[in-house]
């Protein structure tokens, strides 16, 4: 468990964290080669979603309570914020996916500020791919399904008003970002945000450990110190990022779901 | 000389270091740029419109979360292509 501690310790040289901490071998030895403490949080995250929405909205009374306000303010502020701004009047229709998924990230996101358990599941690239996957032929289907298999692409690489000239370098651009671009930086953006964070917390939390812990010096307690106190610091900021992060792949994924149901803007 | 110079740059010899961290520098330059309008210009409509606050922010999360990918991607890479 204690992997970032172990990256700092042994030599006799202080050593920065790199990316073997984010390398989970499986749980013990001789468990299936899937079963690592990445799936082991997933599986975690899934059910602590479906508890709560499951405690929330179970038996909703019209005066809320306890758990139900937590569970509707969470539901109105994504119907408020990404699922009608973006997808419009039917965007209430797409609130079971957009919730879902907005907790699910968020839950798999927290998890790597929590004790213990420590570790974004989404810093493993393979968890935003599917994510990004789902969001991806959603929208192709979609797009094909409401304008046409030519109107899709008329739509995407011709908008009318332009000077003709212009489209010959408008074209290859929109059609690559659309088709390339949209879903490869929709999970690289989740993924390089948690990868990042933890690798900074990792940082930070070694330095404090190495300085204050393994090999205290007068010089070094200072350094140490700075560690420690940014290792706090990063670890509130990392909260709002991994809040944020969650919070924008939903709002992508719904402003890709309604372009493809509202081609016109 | 010109080739020679040329031999000199091309040869990895010359070129060493951790060329991942100078390579995301230089990524960071241009969304930082581009994040740093984007708030700017979203702060400054907030405190024309503070009636649309709502829809600036949207937008505002959207143009950064877009922009932010490219510097994402520079850090990204090196850890893909040592």
């Amino acid at each position: 468990m204690s992997a970032h501690l172990l990256a700092s310790g042994g030599g006799a040289e202080f050593e920065a964290p790199g990316i073997d901490i984010f390398d989970w071998p499986p749980l013990w030895s001789g468990a299936p080669f899937w079963l690592t403490k990445a799936t082991l949080i997933v599986a975690l995250s899934a059910i602590i979603v479906i508890a709560f929405s499951w405690a929330a909205f179970r038996n909703p009374k019209l005066v809320p309570r306890g758990v139900q306000n937590v569970g509707e303010v969470t539901y109105l502020f994504v119907r408020d914020q990404v699922a009608r701004p973006t997808i419009g009047k039917e965007g209430d229709a797409w609130m079971p996916f957009l919730f879902s998924t907005f907790l699910f990230i968020l839950v798999m996101n927290w998890m790597g500020v929590i004790p213990v358990l420590q570790f974004p599941v989404n810093s493993h690239i393979a968890f935003p791919i599917v994510l990004a996957l789902v969001v991806y032929v959603a929208m192709i289907f979609l797009s094909i399904k409401h304008q046409g298999f030519v109107g899709y692409f008329k739509n995407m690489m011709f908008p009318p008003g332009l000077p003709k000239p212009l489209y010959l370098i408008l074209s290859p651009i929109e059609l690559l970002s659309n088709i390339i671009l949209r879903p490869f930086t929709h999970a690289v953006r989740l993924f390089a945000n948690m990868f990042a964070g933890h690798l900074l917390i990792a940082f930070f939390a070694s330095v404090a450990y190495w300085f204050l812990a393994e090999k205290l010096t007068v010089l070094g307690a200072g350094v140490g110190l700075v560690g420690f106190l940014m290792t706090i610091v990063m670890t509130a900021f990392e909260i709002f990022v991994q809040a944020l992060q969650a919070f924008i792949f939903t709002l992508l994924a719904a402003s890709y779901i309604g372009g493809a149901l509202h081609p016109d803007h | 000389m010109l080739a020679e110079a040329v031999t000199v740059l091309a040869d990895e010899k010359f070129v060493s270091g951790s060329l991942g961290s100078v390579a995301y520098g230089l990524a960071a330059i241009g969304p930082g740029i581009g994040v740093g309008i984007i708030f700017g210009q979203g702060v400054q409509a907030i405190a024309r419109q503070p009636e649309m606050y709502n829809t600036i922010r949207q937008n505002m999360l959207l143009g950064f979360a877009l922009t932010e990918a490219l510097a994402l991607i520079g850090f990204v890479v090196p850890f893909v292509h040592p």
